[in-house]
Formats: structure tokens, C-alpha cells, sequence
């Protein structure tokens, strides 16, 4: 009674008034240019999770409200964005980003006006912000198992590492890198190959890739390629012949939304490593896939991991803000670490103190439908490493906001900031 | 009702299975198949390949199909038909369980079956299972097929066949410690002569220990074919130069009218490309659901149909924006640029912003081997639409009136305004007929690139750099332009890298056009007067 008494009043009342009564939240993914592609399904989904909230009542008691901007895929708008968000609509949280150079772009604005960023896609780790909560992978929840998949069940020895020529991939292949080489594999049975941003003519690296798997031993490709480079890559291998009984390929970027462009049936059989698909078969996923179409009015509309990953995190802030009674940012901040929501794989992710949190691993393989099988999982969750256990510079670095306050704290050298 | 078929095949397998009435290791290994594990699936198909029951090659092409069904213990083959038949019995009736569920398959899962599949059909009546099996036996170097296929080539009559069949027993010996030390020899020697990167692999890939008599004379093969591939792969490096040099070709000689003749820095140019290319996708849309027996022909269909849909937006474009700007270069190339970031969205908005599938055509899939080299059909086809693109454009620009009336506007606007050309009408047309080849050049990049709103993008600068490097306003210096970068970025690749090696190539054009500001080819002609 109470409360449909406040809503009358605010009704009544005027703007100004009106924007203390609901609690805004910031969405900050691209809705045009290059990264349209992978962002505006994001915003979708966010929405449905704000809508769904406010169908439950809100949240302490207030309707939520999504405030959406678009950063055009142009990073220093990211930047900027995110400023307009925070400062002028006086948003609880932001929820968005997904190359890493526009959440590299964005953290100095999160750090400045101290608030919150949710960030859902998998990413290079090597980072902990005080500010900044990563519900995608880590390699460690991605990269490293798939490759023991490889080793250990497709008897690989001989590996190319494919990628765009930027950040995330670079920095996830040194950690390949090292992690093979830390597992006896000899530096002539791997081969690094980076391609520019949309990459289209993939002739001759498939060629060589060709060349480099007929020496006798088992070959396979990690695959980073980033966004749409990967659909001329996969329709030259299929045009080569490369079948996946031969050289199977497996990508970190790759998922049923990308596969939605592509005729997937030369393709059975290469894999995707994520910590979601939408073919898992659990109830909470069912209702998801159910509500999603529902939402969107689409029968055909696909689901994928970031997706999966704003679900938890969204549901992890919701949580905080609960246990906090408020959504000032620090409170928030120190009341989500712990804090515990069902993701949609049957398992129950936890926020850790590095602010990266606990995740399956699923290794899926292409069907002929552009749906993923998934022919291996880890036994439980793994929980996310912020910086690498393999790379020099970063494997005495430990992040953790609960005890140390610190998000790369030196074991050796028992200090704050490497 | 049992049709007369089914009750033939049934009394047959009532015949067989009576008469035994014994578990063989067929049925023992039929239940592994409804564990739902790999390991146990992979077992079995090696057992069942082996047992010689006449249901084994039927239930191992279930499998490849996902046609079978597993269920308790129980295990179904779905016949293509439509029909389920029990695996164990061969009986098409008796009760059948509601939870059937596909027997799931990984890549290892799926190699076995390839290897059962190879020893199943090499005294397969067919030729083409036949050199298929070959084929998978050569990949699996199963011991196990080595009687079967011996037996196979001395049946075989293609000689063709019998070398491919000759392979795959070679490669079984090769690396076969019981094997005599004669025949591991002759199988050295056969897979020399097949000399491909298979055959390298093999023969460099001898296990530890071999004796020496067989890993001399290996070595010595290994690296006559290492040789003789080093000079394929340099062609093929020249293949794939000309099949990216055509591409750039295409792209960029829609441009080479309207930027090249015209003097129009159209920065739209490759949202024109893009639109094409979504002509493609909505075309076999349409044949998709109303007539899939065209799909073949869907390409030729969407041909005629993008020159027309991206011709009228050229005109529209021209007649609307660009005549207002004729003579301001800054100007044309914001409104232009505009224009692209418009079409793009706008396309966004109706179709969204992921990737769209066109499909290949089947006549367009898969590859062509000529000796060492590999050529894809989809590259080849591509390589022959653009001369064809190209020949037809350089006869429309030389012998046809609209040709005429081009070249004469470009070369001396005024005075061909003064003989009476209406010089307005011919811009209109020359801008829709560069607008249009980029639309046709879309039909053809849909096939090898994604089709999404940013498909245009990738192709501006390089349209740009092809025609300021083959000289502005000359067709034949957009050919030699695009195949001479198409080439030299080809033959830089493996060695730089593909990110160095463009650089690499920007740099050298910068340093040419330094040299020589006016391309390849310098024209005389409005451009030289601008």
C-alpha cells in the first residue's frame, strides 16, 4: 500500500523529483559501427533483466530505470560515455564494454568518479580495478583448460595460435605460450600467426596451417580471431578441406551468434571453449532461452555467453545492493565480494575478493545446426585468476580487495602495486 | 502392413540371426553404442567394423548421419527413409522406446568412423565410395584393412583408383614393424612418387628406432618432395596473388568510374559493394522458401538484380547529393562519407547488425588439385567474374554510346556540353553505372567475406589505393594495379606476416606515388585539369 502510494506521489510529482524515486542503471555497449554486431544483443538483454526486476518489485523498494548510450564502437566516446553516465545521469552501476581497449579506455572515468562497471566478456586478465567487476573468463577459465582438452583428449602436439593482432590476443598467447612450453612442448611445434583487424583474404595461412599439421604430428589451432574475420577463416578451411577430423580449430571468440553467418556444416566438429552454451540442457536455462525469445519476440534469436555473464552479474549486483541496503558504490563494492547467484549451467557462481568470479568450463563442438554439442566440462567451477600463474611479470601478483585492499599486491616483494 | 521389401530384408536377417543364435561380438558391442560415452562409442564401432555382420555398414552410416538412436541398452537405426530398425535384430517392428536419443559423436568418435567406414567400402561396387575408403584408409593406416585392401587392388581396374588404393597400403606398411623389410621399402618408394604433403608426413614421421635401411632411403624421399613442393608453393603463392588481385579488382572498378572518370571521391563506394552483396541474401532468401531446386543458379539471379538495386541508389545518390558539389572535393568526400555511415545504419536497422548467411553454391564449394597446387572453385570463379567484369566494362566504355558520351564529358565537360550532350544526364549514368559494378562485385565478395553491415568498409581503402596506384581514370591501370598489389602482398605474406606485409606494401605505394603522382597509368582528362 505503501508503495503504490509512493508511486502515486511520484507520479504526480515532477522530473526532478521523479529521478530519486527510481534507481538508474548505465548501459554502455555499442549500438553502431563495428561492434554492433556482438554489442547489441547486450543491451537486449539488460533490458529484459531491468524488466524483469521491476516486474518483481524493483529493487529497495524503487523501479529500476535503464539509461542505454550508444559509444559507436569508437573507443574515446567509450571514454566519454561513461562520463555523461555517471556524472549526469547519476547512474547506480554501468554494465558494458567489450573489446578491451574501450574498458581500458573507460577505467580512468570508473576510478575518477568512483562507480561501478560490470564488464561480461572473456578477456586477457593481467588486471584487478578496485572498480571494475569481471564476470567473463580469465584465460585460466578459458584458454588454459581448452588446450589441455586438446592434449589430453585429441592427443595434439603441435600447435598454431592464431589471432587478430591486438591486445587480448596477444597477451593470451604468451600465456599459451608459456603454459605449453612449461608442459615440455618444443618451440618449433608452435606456430604464432596475428592478422589485422578483418582479415578476409586467408589463403595462405591456412595453407601454412596445412603445411605446419602434415608433419606427422597431431595438430590444432587456438584460434583469437577477433569478430567477423572469423567467417572467411572458417569458409576458407572449409574450402581447403581442412575437416576438424584432421586439424580441429578452437576459438575463444566463436560463439552462436557468430555462427549465425556462417553455413556451419563444413564446420562440424571444430570447437568452441566458453563457460555457456545455449544448448546446455538445465532448467534455469530453459526458462532463459524461453524468456529471451519471449522478450525479444524472436523464435530465432540465439543466446551466448556475455550474455550469460550480464545474467550473473546483474543478479550479483541486485544481491549487493540488497545485502547493502543502498547502492552507494562502496557500500556495494564491499558487500558483493561473496556475494552468490545460480548461473545457468546448474552451478552457483561466487564474486571473489580479485572481483573476477567462479565459472564452468565447457568445451563445445560445432554441429550442423551453428547450436554447439558439448563434449567436456570441468568437474566443478574454476575461479578466475586475475593475473597469469605463467607469464613472468605477473605471477607473483595477487589481487584481492576484501583484506589486502589491493588488486596487485607483490608476494615477494610483500607490496601494493607491482 | 509389411510391404514386400521389408519382409524380404526381415526373413534374411531372421535367416541369419536364427540360424546362430549365438551373440556374436556384433550384438556384445551393440550396448556401448546407448552408454553415451566416447571412449565406449569408439570401441564399438572398431568391433562392429570388424564383426562382418551385413548390419555393420548400414549401423557405422547411421552413426555418420546422427540416424542412430540409442535408448536403455537399446539401439535404433533410423533408415533415411524415415522407418526405424532395431540393430541388434534388423526387424523393423517391436516396441520402441519414447527417450531415443542420438548417438553423439566427437572427432575421435568421428576418425573412428571414417577408418571403419574406409575397410567397410573399398570392395564397395561404387567407385566413388572407393576412392573415398582409399582415402580414409591412407588417413587411419589401419592394419587391419591390409588384407582387404590388397585384395581391393588386385580386383581394381582404374588405374587411378589403384594408385590412391596403393597409397593407403603403403602407408600401412610404412610405419609397420612386422612388415618385411621389402615391402616397408616399396612403400617408400610409392608414397615418393604420390610426392604430396600427406606422403611428407608420413615419411618424416617414421617412428623411433626403425632400422636404418628404412629411414635412408625416407629421408632421401623426404626431401626430393620437400623440393618439389618449395617450387609449387612459390605458384601457388602466385595463385593466391591473382585470386586476391581480382577481388581488389573488383572492389575498386566501380570506383575507378566514379572516382577514377568522374572525379567523385565517393567514400560510399563500398556500402554500394555492401548492398550488393545484401541483394544476394535477400534473392536467395526468396529461393530459400519458395523454390530451393534454383539455388544453384542463385548467384545469377542476384547478378542483374544487385546491378540494378545499387545503379538506382547511384543515381538517387547522384541526383539528390553529388551534383550539388561537382568541382568541391572536401565537401563531396564528407557528404559521401556521410552518406556510408547512413546506408550502414539504415541496413543495420532493417536486416540487424549480425552476419547474414549467403550460402555457397554447390558447383562453388571445395577445391581443384592440379599437380601441387590447390585451387578453391569459389577463388577460381571469382578470378573469372572480374576479367569478365572487367571486359565487359572496358567494351560498354569503348563501344557503346554511353561510353562515348563518358569519355567525352571526362575529357572536356564544356565542350561536350556545347555539341550537345546532355553532360547532366551522363554524370547520372556514369555514377549509377559505377555504383552498379560495385553492386555486382558485392554478389561476388558475399561469397568469400561476411555479410554484414561493415562489409564495405573493409574495401575503401584498398578500392582507393588500387586506383591512385594504377593512375586515376584509366580501366587498364585499375587491372594491372590490383593484380601487381594483389601479387606483391601475396608473395610478401609468408615471409612478413600478414600485418608487416601490409605496411610493408603502403609504404612502397607511398614511395611511388612520391615518385609518380599520377599512378601507373596517367590519363589526361578532368582529373588532370581538377
Amino acid at each position: 500500500m505503501a508503495l503504490a502510494a509512493a508511486a502515486l506521489v511520484s507520479g504526480a510529482m515532477a522530473g526532478a523529483a521523479k529521478a530519486q524515486d527510481t534507481i538508474k542503471v548505465g548501459i554502455l555497449h555499442s549500438l553502431s559501427g563495428t561492434m554492433a554486431i556482438s554489442e547489441t544483443t547486450l543491451k537486449d538483454v539488460m533490458l529484459m533483466l531491468i524488466d524483469e526486476q521491476n516486474k518483481k518489485g524493483g529493487l529497495l523498494g524503487k523501479k529500476l530505470e535503464a539509461v542505454v548510450v550508444d559509444p559507436a564502437s569508437n573507443w574515446p566516446l567509450f571514454a566519454e560515455k561513461a562520463r555523461e553516465l555517471i556524472s549526469k545521469d547519476q547512474v547506480a552501476a554501468v554494465f558494458g564494454c567489450w573489446t578491451s581497449v574501450s574498458r581500458k579506455s573507460v577505467l580512468p572515468v570508473f576510478k575518477e568518479l568512483n562507480s561501478i562497471l560490470f564488464y561480461p566478456v572473456q578477456y586477457e586478465g593481467e588486471e584487478s580495478e578496485r572498480n571494475v567487476f569481471y564476470t567473463g573468463a580469465a584465460p585460466n577459465q578459458q584458454a588454459i583448460p581448452a588446450v589441455d582438452y586438446l592434449a589430453k583428449e585429441e592427443k595434439v602436439e603441435r600447435w598454431v595460435l592464431a589471432g587478430t593482432d591486438y591486445v587480448y590476443p596477444r597477451t593470451t598467447n604468451k600465456i599459451l605460450e608459456a603454459y605449453l612450453k612449461s608442459k615440455g612442448v618444443k618451440p618449433e611445434d608452435i606456430m604464432i600467426n596475428y592478422t589485422p583487424f578483418g582479415h578476409s583474404d586467408w589463403q595462405t595461412i591456412v595453407a601454412d596451417i596445412k603445411k605446419f599439421g602434415s608433419a606427422g604430428k597431431k595438430t590444432a589451432v587456438i584460434s583469437t580471431i577477433n569478430g567477423d574475420a572469423n567467417v572467411p577463416f572458417y569458409k576458407e578451411l572449409a574450402n581447403q578441406g581442412v575437416k576438424a577430423t584432421d586439424i580441429p580449430v578452437v576459438a575463444f571468440s566463436v560463439g552462436e551468434e557468430e555462427l549465425a553467418g556462417i553455413d556451419t556444416k563444413p564446420l562440424v566438429g571444430h570447437l568452441a571453449a566458453w563457460n555457456y552454451f545455449q544448448s546446455v540442457e538445465t532448467p534455469e536455462n530453459k526458462a532463459f532461452i524461453e524468456k529471451w525469445k519471449t522478450f525479444t519476440k524472436n523464435d530465432k534469436r540465439v543466446t551466448n555467453d556475455p550474455m550469460e555473464a550480464h545474467v550473473i552479474g546483474f543478479n550479483m549486483w541486485v544481491k549487493a545492493v540488497e545485502k547493502a541496503g543502498a547502492t552507494d558504490p562502496d557500500k556495494v563494492i564491499d558487500a558483493i565480494v561473496g556475494v552468490q547467484v545460480p548461473n545457468l549451467t546448474g552451478g552457483v557462481s561466487e564474486m571473489l575478493p580479485n572481483h573476477h568470479i567462479t565459472k564452468p568450463v565447457l568445451i563445445g563442438e560445432i554441429k550442423d545446426d551453428g547450436q554447439f554439442d558439448v563434449v567436456w566440462n570441468t568437474d566443478g567451477l574454476v575461479p578466475g585468476d586475475a593475473w597469469s600463474k605463467f607469464l613472468d611479470g605477473s605471477k607473483d601478483l595477487v589481487a584481492d580487495w576484501k583484506t589486502l585492499k589491493c588488486g596487485n599486491y607483490n608476494t615477494v616483494t610483500k607490496k601494493c602495486g607491482a | 502392413m509389411i510391404n514386400l521389401r521389408d519382409f524380404l530384408r526381415t526373413l534374411l536377417l531372421l535367416v541369419f540371426t536364427t540360424s546362430g543364435a549365438f551373440a556374436g561380438p556384433y550384438e556384445d558391442a551393440l550396448p556401448k553404442f546407448a552408454a553415451d560415452s566416447y571412449s565406449d562409442t569408439e570401441a564399438a564401432i572398431g568391433t562392429v567394423a570388424a564383426s562382418g555382420h551385413p548390419l555393420s555398414l548400414p549401423l557405422v552410416e547411421a552413426l555418420r548421419d546422427g540416424r542412430l538412436l540409442a535408448s536403455a541398452g537399446q539401439v535404433f537405426i533410423r533408415e533415411p527413409s524415415g522407418g526405424l530398425i532395431n540393430a541388434a535384430t534388423g526387424q523393423a517392428f517391436g516396441p520402441v522406446p519414447a527417450d531415443l536419443k542420438p548417438v553423439r559423436l566427437n572427432n575421435r568418435v568421428r576418425r573412428a568412423i571414417e577408418a571403419a567406414m574406409g575397410g567397410l567400402t573399398l570392395l564397395s561396387s561404387g567407385a566413388a565410395a572407393r576412392r573415398e575408403a582409399a582415402r580414409a584408409v591412407f588417413r587411419s593406416r589401419d592394419a587391419a584393412a591390409l588384407r582387404t585392401i590388397e585384395q581391393a587392388i588386385a580386383r581394381e581396374a582404374d588405374p587411378d583408383l589403384k594408385l590412391a588404393l596403393q597409397a593407403a597400403r603403403a602407408s600401412i606398411l610404412l610405419g609397420n614393424e612386422a612388415a618385411s623389410t621389402a615391402d616397408r621399402l616399396w612403400a617408400v618408394e610409392t608414397l615418393r612418387e604420390r610426392g604430396d604433403q600427406d606422403a611428407l608426413a608420413l615419411l618424416s614421421s617414421l617412428p623411433a628406432g626403425t632400422q636404418p635401411e628404412i629411414v635412408e632411403p625416407a629421408d632421401r624421399a623426404a626431401d626430393s618432395i620437400r623440393s618439389r613442393l618449395a617450387l609449387w608453393s612459390a605458384l601457388q603463392n602466385v595463385w593466391y596473388g591473382v585470386s586476391l588481385g581480382s577481388v581488389l579488382l573488383l572492389a575498386a572498378i566501380g570506383l575507378s568510374i566514379t572516382f577514377g572518370t568522374m572525379g567523385v571521391i565517393n567514400m560510399a563506394h563500398g556500402e554500394m559493394v555492401m548492398l550488393g552483396a545484401y541483394t544476394t541474401f535477400v534473392v536467395q532468401e526468396i529461393i530459400r522458401t519458395h523454390v530451393p531446386s534454383l539455388f544453384g543458379a542463385s548467384l545469377f539471379i542476384a547478378l542483374p538484380l544487385a546491378f540494378v538495386v545499387t545503379g538506382g541508389v547511384g543515381v538517387l545518390i547522384e541526383r539528390t547529393v553529388i551534383r550539388f558539389l561537382y568541382g568541391r572535393p572536401l565537401e563531396t568526400l564528407l557528404a559521401t562519407w556521410g552518406l556510408s555511415l547512413i546506408l550502414q545504419q539504415a541496413v543495420r536497422t532493417i536486416f540487424g547488425p549480425m552476419n547474414r548467411e549467403v550460402g555457397t553454391p554447390a558447383w562453388m564449394s571445395g577445391a581443384l588439385e592440379l599437380g601441387g597446387l590447390s585451387l578453391t572453385y569459389n577463388r577460381m570463379a571469382i578470378v573469372l567474374f572480374a576479367f569478365a567484369a572487367f571486359g565487359t566494362l572496358l567494351l560498354v566504355m569503348k563501344y557503346t554510346s554511353l561510353g562515348l558520351y563518358m569519355r567525352a564529358v571526362t575529357q572536356n565537360r564544356r565542350m561536350a556540353g556545347s555539341i550537345g550532350i546532355r553532360t547532366n544526364r551522363i554524370d547520372a549514368l556514369a555514377f549509377g553505372l559505377g555504383s552498379g559494378v560495385a553492386g555486382i562485385a558485392g554478389v561476388a565478395l558475399s561469397q568469400i567475406d561476411n555479410v554484414s553491415p561493415n562489409l564495405g568498409q573493409g574495401y575503401i581503402i584498398d578500392s582507393f589505393m588500387v586506383v591512385v596506384f594504377g593512375g586515376v581514370g584509366n580501366l587498364w591501370g585499375t587491372l594491372v594495379g590490383a593484380m601487381t598489389l594483389g601479387v606483391a602482398n601475396k608473395l610478401l605474406e609468408p615471409y612478413a606476416g600478414a600485418v608487416l606485409g601490409k605496411i610493408l606494401l603502403l609504404v612502397a605505394i607511398i614511395l611511388f606515388i612520391q615518385r609518380r603522382p599520377r599512378g601507373l597509368f596517367a590519363l589526361k582528362g578532368r582529373a588532370v585539369e581538377a
